[in-house]
């Protein structure tokens, strides 16, 4: 059976130009005594999209999770490795979180825009980091929605609340509140999984367009997404009492075209055929 | 054909039964309120409001006692929101699940059941007693606020927790601290239920009569209070002394001092639910 991957063209970008944004070094992480990931390695380049794919469960949240450390909001949790921004550990104690959440924003599955208006969902980030002025804030809200692609949709009803626009809109206002505190990286979590295929296919082109300039990791089980919008690919599995395994890691149409690990291949034939 | 008949008996039977259930949980309600106005609607007059007893309290009016009540669930409410919302806020956003956490969570829920009277006798030795602040408004204040903590903390972490995890996630993923978080997205969304618990608590206040009884009421006072260390008259002990030392105390009067309270309590109670009531609407 021929898998017509539809590869984009962008994607055989040459990795090479990139360097090295976050780093993973053999990192364990335990919800109590539950092992969620083992011994994970590796590295995940700027100006590029990563894909995290694998079955459910198998620990892809959990690993995009610890590059910004909203697994330390679970009671219980116990991170081993190690973990480096721009060859800085981000769990060193000298570590100030809030400022890594700056660098590594993240959009959800479930857009959950705050229950205010769509300039203050915007807003509300520069704001808090110490951002005062009405017109700075206004310049921001404008850019940050251009960025988002969803100014054109909603510059008429900046006054309304955020939660009034189509889940595609919330989803893409989030991106929004995340692109307004200027992060380096972007994560998001299984970003279109709420939305039809039409808001898909936005938030896929908007990603790419954010690809030149931000460290963008995408969660997703949907392989074609994954084939389309990302440049590498991180292939994670479960195996019967095991989570939280990296089977393989590489160029995204290496990964969907020549697999080198059995499991991947299995996996994704599995998914296509 | 049977099942579905004998079905739609069942179905009625549990609906009249539900009716009933009701009608008896409000009849007492509406009957208590109409007999106390059908008694003491007659005394409710402009002079009864705004006059000082008499007489023992025979005559002229009861204004030392309205004002009394509303100084006290003012008291109340100023010491039992800020530590009550302060303690929900701890408990809900920063405390671990540990065993401490969850003995003070016991203690909060066992804290509601302890009986009145022996808050007035804590009250009596802590803050009568030991802190020397006398038979007063103060010492009542903070007496009726420590048995109203257990409501207004309790309401709180509900509300606070009814606000979706979501978007606490959504601002700590931006580099908001936690405090920001709570201060800007969590407490306006948890607001509404705040002030309702808050508001229910002060009008259980304002109709307790046993602590205040044991550390600050006094039944007739010259003149009000002037500071918050003086002693003071209240709704529910004025009316626990007429009925019951006071004697030839005409029914009517009695009756009045009643319905005054009943007013003060349930517009309170009013305003709580008017408050839920616009909140889901809004939502
Ligand atoms: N808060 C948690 N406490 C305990 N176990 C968890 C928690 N979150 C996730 N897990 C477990 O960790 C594993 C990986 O979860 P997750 O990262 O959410 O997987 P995925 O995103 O790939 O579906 C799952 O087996 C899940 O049951
Ligand atoms: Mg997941």
């Amino acid at each position: 059976m021929s898998i017509n991957l539809n590869v984009p063209e962008m994607s055989n970008k040459p990795i090479d130009k990139c360097v090295t944004k976050l780093k993973v070094e053999n990192a364990s992480l335990y919800y109590g005594s539950f092992q969620a990931l083992r011994k994970i390695t590796l590295e995940i380049p700027s100006c590029a999209i990563t894909a995290i794919i694998g079955p459910s469960g198998c620990g892809k949240s959990t690993l995009l999770r610890l590059f910004n450390r909203m697994n330390d909001l679970i009671s219980g949790v116990k991170v081993e490795g190690n973990v480096e921004l721009d060859g800085i550990s981000i769990y060193d104690s000298k570590i100030d979180v809030t400022e890594l959440r700056k660098r590594v924003g993240m959009v959800f599955q479930k857009p959950n825009p705050f229950p205010m208006s769509v300039t203050e969902n915007v807003a509300f980030g520069p704001k808090r980091h110490g951002v005062k002025n009405r017109g700075e804030l206004d310049e921001i809200v404008e850019k940050s929605l251009k960025q988002a692609a969803l100014w054109d949709e909603v510059k008429d009803k900046l006054g309304q609340s955020g939660l009034a626009l189509s889940g595609g809109q919330q989803q893409r206002l989030c991106i929004a509140r995340v692109l307004a505190v200027e992060p380096e990286v972007i994560l998001m979590d299984e970003p279109c999984s709420a939305l039809d295929p039409v808001a898909t296919l936005k938030i896929e082109d908007l990603m790419r367009n954010l690809a030149a300039d931000y460290t963008i990791i995408i969660v997703t089980h949907n392989m074609q997404q994954a084939a389309r919008v990302s440049d590498t690919a991180a292939f994670m599995m479960m195996e019967s009492d095991r989570a939280g395994v990296l089977v393989e890691y590489g160029p995204t149409a290496q990964l969907f075209t020549n697999p080198k690990d059995k499991r991947t291949e299995d996996y994704i034939t599995g998914r296509f055929g | 054909m049977t099942t579905y008949s004998s079905r739609k008996i069942t179905q009625r039977t549990a609906f009249t039964f539900l009716t009933l259930a009701t009608v008896i949980t409000v009849v007492p309600v509406l009957f208590i309120i109409i007999y106390t106005i059908v008694k003491g609607g007659g005394a409710l007059t402009w002079d009864f409001l705004v006059q000082f007893p008499s007489q023992a309290g025979k005559a002229g009016g009861i204004l030392p006692a309205i004002i009394g009540t509303f100084y006290l669930m003012l008291g109340t409410l100023v010491f039992a929101l800020p530590i009550g919302v302060l303690a929900g806020i701890y408990l809900t956003e920063y405390a671990k699940d540990n065993w401490l956490t969850r003995l003070i969570n016991l203690a909060i829920i066992n804290l509601a059941g302890v009986p009145s009277i022996v808050f007035g006798l804590f009250g009596l030795s802590v803050f009568v007693m030991a802190f020397h602040f006398g038979l007063s408004l103060l010492a009542a204040s903070l007496t009726l606020a420590c048995q109203a903590l257990a409501m207004v903390i309790t309401t709180s972490r509900e509300a606070l927790l009814s606000v979706p995890r979501e978007y606490r996630e959504g601002s700590l993923a931006i580099g908001v601290t936690r405090w920001q978080t709570v201060r800007h997205i969590v407490l306006p969304q948890a607001m509404p239920g705040i002030i309702t618990g808050a508001v229910l608590a002060i009008s259980r206040a304002a109709g307790e009569t046993a602590p205040i009884l044991i550390v600050g009421a006094a039944f007739l006072l010259p003149a009000l209070p002037t500071s918050p260390l003086d002693q003071f008259m209240a709704l529910p002990y004025h009316l626990y002394t007429v009925s019951a030392h006071v004697p030839n105390m005409p029914k009517e009067t009695v009756w009045g001092v009643a319905l005054v309270l009943l007013i003060v309590v349930l517009s309170f109670d009013i305003l709580a639910a008017a408050i839920r009531i616009k909140t889901r609407m809004r939502k």
